[in-house]
């Protein structure tokens, strides 16, 4: 695979097609020049070296891979990086502020939502699209929208819980991370 | 994994596009959603020289419901916006129950409607419902648009009856003949996975009479299955026990399952007749409440 970005070529390398794309990631605009066969996952891990985005089944099963594109969760690995040419991209690096976690975070954290972690980033990312859309979900909406995320340690008990802490601290009712 | 090399285009109107697909002389893949065809190239199981991304087009993305019933889904509705739309619930209930089971909820960010009509997988969602309700593909070529019936537009499994240089432009459900009603059943190891069985079954009532029926089934044979006789069984008379029953066992003779991983052959028939008799069931105790 010619791997064609602008961090590590500044041009394209003769017979290989390339197109430059610039995407608003994280609010930051980043161009490169890239192949069209490259997958978003693959340019905002290896390109723009936000590797918080992690490459699961890598068959559209796991949702370990999921960003928001334009606010909508999208698995980044079923995705080409030139369809995301012009518009809005968040990955996990995106959630936390200068110097504290997102709620989002704060909650799988104060309530055990991971083991390994590897699921973390989509969840939360997903998390952060219901929330936004749903500020006060019920459990049931918290399990079918985090449907297309697999999670292999945890039974998903602690993240649903999670989520719903992070809803209860976005509405201003979480208090100091006790059992809402 | 990478997809193949391919040439990328991203036309800006849909004559471009189909200029494209002519040069393309029967190679080029069009991508809508790619939800289908992007884990396809990534496989290897497709290597197109061509893809002509449609996404840039202006205009495709409507979901439009007319005054007489009819509904027009254009190339670019996610299934996502179905699954948001109050007024499909009202609409077009065996849509509506439908547009939350296609795959997962991220995939549905992304996927078409029409892109999953054209895939033709016989384990898709949409083709059984659309034969359920009647409901055409519009696709536009060289020559203009024609209208294809759903039920004519799948050949085989992951064929279409669509020419290379055409592409599916939108999707349209007739206006019903009476009320709409009617549901869609999916059994599957989990959110995500193809369908073991699935069943659409749409009935328009008027007067207290089936007026217009139709039942589509999913993964049960090399194509989407049109269970027609089952559904023209329906048609004149009220929904009773019996009448659902029949159907039911119609609708089962039909089915063309395999025994694989997912269950055996008998065990895919036994569900196709117990969707069939649970959603006509459910249509029959509505109506009763209703009066």
């Amino acid at each position: 695979m010619t791997s064609l970005f602008e961090e590590i070529t500044p041009e394209a390398s003769g017979d290989v097609p390339t197109r430059k794309i610039t995407i608003s990631i994280n609010g930051e605009q980043r161009s490169a020049n890239v192949e069209p066969r490259l997958l978003l996952a693959h340019l905002i891990r290896q390109g723009f070296k936000l590797t918080g985005t992690h490459t699961g089944c890598d068959t559209t099963n796991c949702g370990a891979c999921t960003v928001l594109l334009d606010g909508e969760p999208v698995k980044s690995c079923t995705m080409l990086a030139v369809q995301a040419n012009g518009h809005e991209v968040t990955t996990v690096e995106g959630l936390a502020g200068p110097s504290e976690l997102h709620p989002i975070q704060e909650g799988f954290k104060d309530e055990h939502g991971l083991q390994c972690g590897f699921c973390t980033p989509g969840m939360m990312l997903t998390a952060k699209a219901l929330l936004d859309r749903n500020p006060d979900p019920t459990e049931e909406d918290v399990r079918w929208a985090l449907a297309g995320n697999l999670c292999r340690c945890t039974g998903y008990q602690n993240i649903v819980k999670a989520v719903l802490w992070a809803g209860d601290k976005l509405r201003g009712e979480a208090d100091g991370g006790e059992e809402s | 994994m990478y997809p193949p090399r391919f040439r990328y285009e991203a036309p800006q109107t849909i004559d471009e596009a189909i200029q494209l697909l002519s040069e393309g002389g029967g190679d080029a893949k069009i991508l809508a959603g790619g939800q289908s065809l992007i884990p396809l190239l990534k496989l290897r199981f497709a290597s197109p020289p061509l893809l002509v991304d449609i996404n840039e087009i202006p205009g495709l993305d409507h979901l439009d419901f007319a005054a007489d019933g009819s509904i027009r889904i254009g190339a670019l509705c996610r299934h996502a916006a179905l699954e948001r739309s109050e007024e499909l619930r009202v609409r077009q209930p065996t849509m509506a129950a439908a547009a939350g089971l296609v795959a997962d909820p991220i995939v549905r960010n992304r996927g078409t409607f029409v892109g999953s009509l054209c895939h033709a997988d016989p384990q898709g969602d949409w083709a059984a419902v659309m034969v359920a309700l009647g409901g055409s593909l519009v696709a536009q070529g060289p020559n203009g648009r024609r209208s294809i019936p759903v039920k004519d537009l799948v050949h085989g499994p992951f064929q279409n009856a669509l020419t290379h240089n055409e592409i599916g432009v939108e999707a349209t459900v007739p206006a019903p003949q009476g009320t709409p009603l009617g549901g869609y059943l999916k059994l599957e190891r989990r959110i995500g996975d193809f369908a073991t069985v699935a069943v659409a079954a749409s009935v328009d009532i008027e007067g207290g009479a089936v007026s217009r029926a139709g039942i589509g089934l999913v993964a049960v044979g090399s194509k989407t299955m049109d269970a027609s006789d089952a559904a023209a069984s329906l048609v004149g008379g009220p929904l009773t026990p019996e009448s659902i029953s029949s159907a039911a066992d119609l609708a089962a003779e039909v089915a063309k399952p395999r025994s694989d991983h997912r269950g055996s052959a008998d065990y895919k028939k036994h569900i196709v007749r117990t969707f069939v008799t649970r959603i006509l069931t459910r249509v029959s105790s509505s109506l009763e409440k209703a009066a």
